[in-house]
């Protein structure tokens, strides 16, 4: 059967890898699964609200900083004026308890915040890690060990924990929301590079780019023109996990009072003291939790969609045992053996790949993970 | 009542036929050898005896009995008892084939207490009697062992002894030997000979490779498309062919005792040469040789083939002759001066036509690649160079745009010849550039390179664990074992009287396609184990 | 076993230097930053005389490697911190002193451990039971509606942030429904029962997300295992569909699994802190946020040290259980 099914496909399509027809094949993918479209169109929502912020607001007429005094009624301990904490045609959401600042300006200039701290940042991230990750798949023996060792502290350290402690002695002069991403990004990078050294590691025994080097060409041309496309799929894989991940750690911080500061602000710092209202201004606290919630939720399942666009396996994974894994596991077993002349290593290697196949689906972890097979399989 | 009855049985995927109109029947204690090329509905069939497709999605139509099982109209509980019980399947490749957890005489014992009522102890102590039948040693010790504590061999041996466990009628073996070395595949197939005449069993062998099934089955029935083309005693599909497509299939089979068509063109002149070439792997403990104190000289115009099974080493020796590998110590020379790194002058072409070319740039701009890396400007000039030797190899000038997805393995395997040829070499080193293909796109493609070898003067390196193939292309030939060249002369002398024991074993290990031959191969290598 | 016992000395050996890195960055990042280091570690409200005492206590004129040996050394041996007036003798494991509240470190993590030992120990169990155990049952029921809905249920999980299911649970539990009181830390050895009953809140608030991240996990490497060869090798021996889910692909979701547990354990620990913060658990990581907005900051870098300590040590544990669970990895 399986024979059958792989003859179905044109001959020797190798999914796994993404073709020419790669960018058209990953669209037609991505517009096949509906919850991913649902989830880009309300990324594309929220990324349009954040851009518009201070249109959206000029038409309200409001601005996130101002007090509002007037509509506070500190007689009862700072509770809005009016029903459902202040809705009206001045202040579409309401006001904040307290100070009065209007509750759909700070809204919608907390996703300025949020989508862009969380955006800086795996921007930062995934920099370094594809510069730590494909050189030390490049380097020599040394460079590798280094690296890998220092990808292994970075990954041993708590990003919550260290980037609590770090922005704390960091001068309160520097701007706030540049800090928060540089932290999280200087800090988090490591499952990234696990990720791209090991997909290098896979290419660089791909035969065609041994042709590359029997062509005659030199090493850059080589890395940029046949290794560095291969990296792309796994790298926008992971970076659509790493956004919605980003956007709850910058809200965590600022929650606890150590990321973004007031008077900017952030959904997470709107939450630290919405507990204590949420009688009078329930809106106080659905609102921030409802943005957090549906915008990591979204881009979630949009990171999903991205990996099942871009590796179908993931996708086909209810169909029973294709030949097509069989010969993917046939051919990096031979490739591994072509270098290490040992059979069993090869085939090893290789299923410790198929461990990646399906903890790639996963997160960090399980790129880790399998690094760590890969990088014994290699000793 | 015949042992299997399949009657017009049709599989489809969705839109596609995987088998169309099928029948034949196997009686109790016959042997039937399913054969066809990839993509010939064979496996499908395997499957389809055991009700496998069930629940799959498949269409499947006809009807199928096995052992008395209707099996199309069985109930889940019924067909799970005809599955290992009645009839037991091994399949292709013995690695992935077992659960990597739990130890082989676990897994055994799992198998048994779904058809025997048994304690656990009792499982155990039949898993480690099977084992023991099919040839383990010390069974009762390697029945702890998990499965990548064993060697491919060993592994397919505890295999079949699942298949044993349960003293099935029918054995189903889905390609049993495809991923194994010959010597290994030798033992294998010995092995299920032996099996079947002590117990009777009935066999269906699902194979590729005609040889294999010449030397184990009494009748063959050959598929192509799924439909049967031809279907009858051994003897007479393989000696009498009455359908065309039988016979280009037999035509196309590189025979292992039929020496080169010579034409002469082999100068005294060397063109390539390793000297006391040596590479090692690793560090510390784990170092070895993979290749160890190797020379061999190439002639202008010859081939020099290169074979040994998985381990040997010649993968990488390739490797080093053209340049992608360094050795460790000793040199390889290129008209007599010492070479370091690639060189124009000898290219490769790979044995994987799905990895050797980049997924994301069209064939064209592959094979353009030698020619912009020696500094070619002019696109026109390099559009009609890239053209003419799409042409060359057997493709159309207007594939220059396609991408390697467009291509079967065969039309990329010319992709790649044409790449080689593009930087104009005077050596092309071949590994193993016609294992992944079928037959008659492997005899397609071994002509080419003949008629490229003849034209331009060309000194081919041919790498391949296939011991005919390589006797079809080669003027001389090595023999690798462990790194070293165990043998290395003429093709006709190695091939006709070998000196060392294992180049003996390996050619005696060889499948025929006479089933007479099969027969004295068989008694050769008891001999050889013997001796 | 040759292989394993070299594996784990392998892994040990790591692990040591894995730490001893950590205490470089740590030291380097919080100690030899440009600014005014003294004045920093003792805290906004010294007088001149205090922060040149504080310059002195961490060698601040000599060359760097000498200060972070001074550094390790009085971690290691213990050292005596001068207060101005008196002399307080810091035994070893000193992880310093506070100059803001005299109080030593080491004793302050102390007292705090156990809340956060029962948080994090507590809320692990249960996401490993509920991750795993949804994960296992949507393999089962795949393809199937309630498949879906557990699907679409950890998907949520996952998208949730801790603080927000935590503020969510403790207003709708405590607040609104008033099932239970709001949580206050008892400890175990004076009353398991309510130690128990007030930290189910926090416990809850911490395990479900981790549970979804591990369901979906748990699933996805079920099916990857389910689609494998050598399930197809049971199938087509008879094998039932529940030893083939419970027996083999379980089997095969272990090691992913366990390393998942330890790649969150960092994360966790995140969680951990701002559940501690919002339920107001007196433990590590609300001493921790404190200490940070108050910039204590020699609290600040024994918490992070003792945190990072904890995390690489769990990681290694979980390296060698993973090679257990997937002897492969070893024997290659």
């Amino acid at each position: 059967m399986s024979e059958a099914l792989v003859a179905s496909r044109a001959p020797g399509t190798d999914t796994s890898v993404p073709g020419v027809s790669g960018a058209r094949q990953f669209w037609r993918r991505l517009r096949a699964q509906r919850a991913a479209l649902v989830a880009a169109g309300i990324v594309a929502l929220l990324v349009l609200v954040a851009l518009a912020a201070p249109l959206l607001t000029a038409i309200e007429g409001q601005d996130p900083t101002t007090y509002h005094p007037s509509l506070i009624d500190s007689a009862r301990g700072g509770v809005p004026v009016g029903s459902l904490g202040g809705i009206g045609g001045d202040h579409w959401l309401g006001v904040e308890p307290q100070t009065g600042r209007d509750l759909f300006a700070r809204l919608a200039y907390g996703a300025r915040v949020s989508l862009g701290v969380a955006l800086a940042a795996t921007l930062v991230q995934v920099f370094i890690g594809v510069v730590v990750g494909v050189a030390a798949a490049l380097g020599n023996r040394w460079v590798d060990q280094l690296l890998s060792r220092a990808t292994d502290i970075i990954v041993a350290m708590p990003l919550m924990i260290m980037s609590l402690a770090l922005l704390a002695i960091v001068p309160s002069s520097f701007p706030r929301p540049v800090l928060v991403a540089l932290v999280i990004g200087l800090i988090a990078w490591g499952n990234i590079a696990k990720i791209v050294r090991a997909q290098t590691l896979t290419l660089k025994e791909l035969d065609y780019v041994s042709a590359a080097r029997l062509s005659g060409w030199g090493a850059w041309r080589i890395a940029r023109r046949e290794l560095l496309p291969g990296l792309a799929a796994p790298v926008i894989t992971y970076s659509a996990l790493l956004v919605p991940q980003n956007i709850s750690v910058e809200a965590a911080l600022s929650f606890l009072g150590v990321g973004v500061k007031p008077p900017t602000p952030s959904w997470g710092q709107m939450l630290t003291a919405a507990d204590v209202w949420y009688q009078a201004a329930p809106q106080y606290l659905l609102l921030p939790a409802g943005a957090l919630f549906v915008t990591v939720l979204a881009l979630t399942v949009l990171g999903d969609g991205v990996r099942t666009a871009l590796d179908p396996r993931a996708a086909s994974r209810l169909r029973v045992g294709t030949g097509r894994r069989r010969e993917a596991m046939a051919d990096a077993g031979a490739s591994a053996g072509a270098t290490t002349a040992d059979a069993g290593a090869g085939t090893v290697h290789a299923s410790s790949g198929t461990v990646h196949a399906s903890s790639g689906s996963a997160d960090a972890s399980t790129g880790s993970a399998d690094a760590s097979a890969t990088k014994e399989a290699k000793a | 009542m015949s042992l299997v009855e399949v009657t017009d049985l049709t599989v489809g995927f969705g839109p596609l036929s995987a088998v169309d109109g099928l029948s034949f029947r196997l009686e109790k204690g016959a042997a039937l050898g399913l054969v066809g090329e990839s993509g010939s509905g064979k496996s499908t069939v395997a499957s389809a005896l055991l009700g496998l497709h069930r629940g799959t999605g498949a269409v499947v139509g006809g009807a199928v009995r096995v052992a008395g099982t209707d099996v199309q109209r069985a109930s889940d509980d019924e067909l799970r008892r005809l599955r290992g019980g009645k009839a037991a399947m091994v399949f292709q490749d013995p690695l992935s084939s077992l659960d990597p957890y739990y130890a082989v005489g676990d897994q055994i014992a799992e198998v048994y207490r779904v058809h025997v009522k048994a304690s656990r102890r009792a499982a155990r102590a039949r898993a480690v009697e099977v084992l023991d039948r099919v040839g383990i040693p010390d069974a009762a010790r390697r029945a702890r062992s998990r499965p990548h504590e064993f060697s491919g061999g060993m592994r397919q041996r505890a295999l079949i002894a699942m298949a044993l466990a349960c003293e099935p009628d029918l054995l189903i073996a889905d390609e049993p030997t495809t991923a194994l070395d010959v010597t290994v595949q030798a033992q294998i197939l010995d092995l299920l000979h032996t099996l079947r005449e002590e117990t009777g069993m009935g066999l269906l062998l699902v194979t590729h490779d005609v040889g294999v099934a010449a030397g184990s089955v009494d009748e063959i029935l050959v598929m192509r498309h799924g439909r049967a083309v031809e279907h009858g005693p051994v003897a007479s599909v393989l000696g009498a062919p009455g359908e065309t497509y039988t016979q280009e299939l037999l035509g196309a089979v590189p025979r292992v005792d039929a020496s080169r068509e010579s034409d002469g063109g082999v100068s005294d002149e060397v063109v390539l040469e390793a000297v006391e070439l040596r590479r090692e792997f690793g560090h510390g403990k784990r170092q070895f040789a993979a290749v160890d104190d190797v020379s061999l000289a190439i002639h202008r115009g010859e081939t020099l083939g290169i074979v040994g099974e998985s381990g040997s080493g010649k993968t990488t020796l390739g490797r080093m002759l053209v340049g992608l590998l360094e050795p460790t110590t000793g040199a390889v020379r290129y008209e007599g001066r010492a070479q370091s790194g690639v060189s124009p002058s000898v290219q490769m072409v790979f044995q994987d036509p799905v990895s050797s070319l980049n997924p994301r740039r069209s064939v064209g701009e592959s094979i353009a690649d030698p020619l912009r890396a020696r500094g070619e400007r002019d696109e026109g000039r390099i559009r009609g160079r890239v053209r003419e030797l799409l042409e060359r190899v057997g493709l159309e000038a207007a594939h220059y745009d396609r991408y390697p997805h467009e291509f079967s393995g065969g039309q990329r395997q010319r992709v790649g010849i044409a790449r080689a040829l593009a930087a104009e070499p005077r050596v092309i080193v071949c590994d193993e550039p016609v294992s992944a293909l079928d037959v008659t796109t492997q005899a397609q493609v071994v002509a080419l390179l003949g008629d490229l070898q003849r034209e331009l003067g060309l000194a081919l390196v041919f790498v391949a664990h296939d011991l005919a193939v390589v006797r079809q292309v080669s003027d001389r030939v090595a023999v690798m074992r462990r790194g070293r060249i165990v043998e290395y002369g003429p093709a006709d002398e190695v091939y006709e009287s070998p000196q060392d024991p294992y180049t003996k074993q390996l050619l005696a290990a060889v499948p025929a396609l006479d089933p007479e031959v099969a027969a004295r191969r068989r008694t050769a290598r008891r001999e050889l184990t013997a001796a | 076993m040759n292989g394993f016992g070299g594996f784990v000395l392998r892994r040990a050996i790591g692990t040591v230097v894995t730490l001893f890195a950590i205490s470089v960055i740590i030291y380097l990042v919080f100690y030899a930053t440009p600014g005014n280091v003294a004045q920093i570690t003792c805290g906004p409200r010294c007088s001149p005389v205090q922060v040149h005492q504080v310059a002195q206590q961490l060698h601040l004129d000599d060359p760097l490697y000498v200060r972070y040996w001074h550094f390790l050394q009085g971690i290691v041996v213990g050292q005596d911190y001068s207060t101005g007036t008196s002399v307080q003798h810091c035994s070893a494991p000193c992880l310093g002193l506070s100059y803001q509240t005299d109080q030593q470190v080491t004793q302050l993590i102390l007292t705090k451990l156990p809340v956060s030992l029962s948080l994090v120990f507590g809320a692990m169990v249960l996401w490993l039971v509920l991750g795993v155990g949804t994960g296992v049952l949507s393999a089962w029921r795949r393809g199937r509606l309630s498949e879906r809905m557990l699907t679409g249920i950890t998907l949520a999980g996952v998208a949730t942030p801790v603080f927000v299911i935590g503020l969510v649970l403790m207003i709708v539990v405590c607040g609104q429904l008033q099932l239970l009181p709001f949580p206050q830390y008892v400890d175990f050895t004076d009353d398991p029962e309510q130690w128990a009953w007030n930290l189910l809140l926090p416990w809850f608030s911490l395990a479900l997300i981790e549970a979804a991240a591990f369901a979906r996990l748990t699933r996805a490497s079920m099916l990857e295992t389910l689609a494998e060869d050598h399930i197809r090798t049971f199938r087509a021996y008879g094998v039932g569909e529940r030893s083939i889910i419970g027996r083999h692909a379980l089997r095969g979701a272990f090691a992913p699994v366990i390393a998942l547990n330890a790649n969150n354990v960092g994360s966790a620990v995140g969680g951990a802190v701002l559940t501690e913060t919002l339920f107001g658990l007196p433990g590590i990581g609300q001493e921790l946020v404190h200490a940070v907005n108050v910039v204590d900051l020699p609290v600040v870098v024994g918490m992070v040290l003792v945190i990072g300590f904890f995390v690489v040590l769990a990681n290694a544990v979980a390296d060698v259980l993973y090679a257990v669970a997937d002897r492969r990895v070893v024997l290659v």
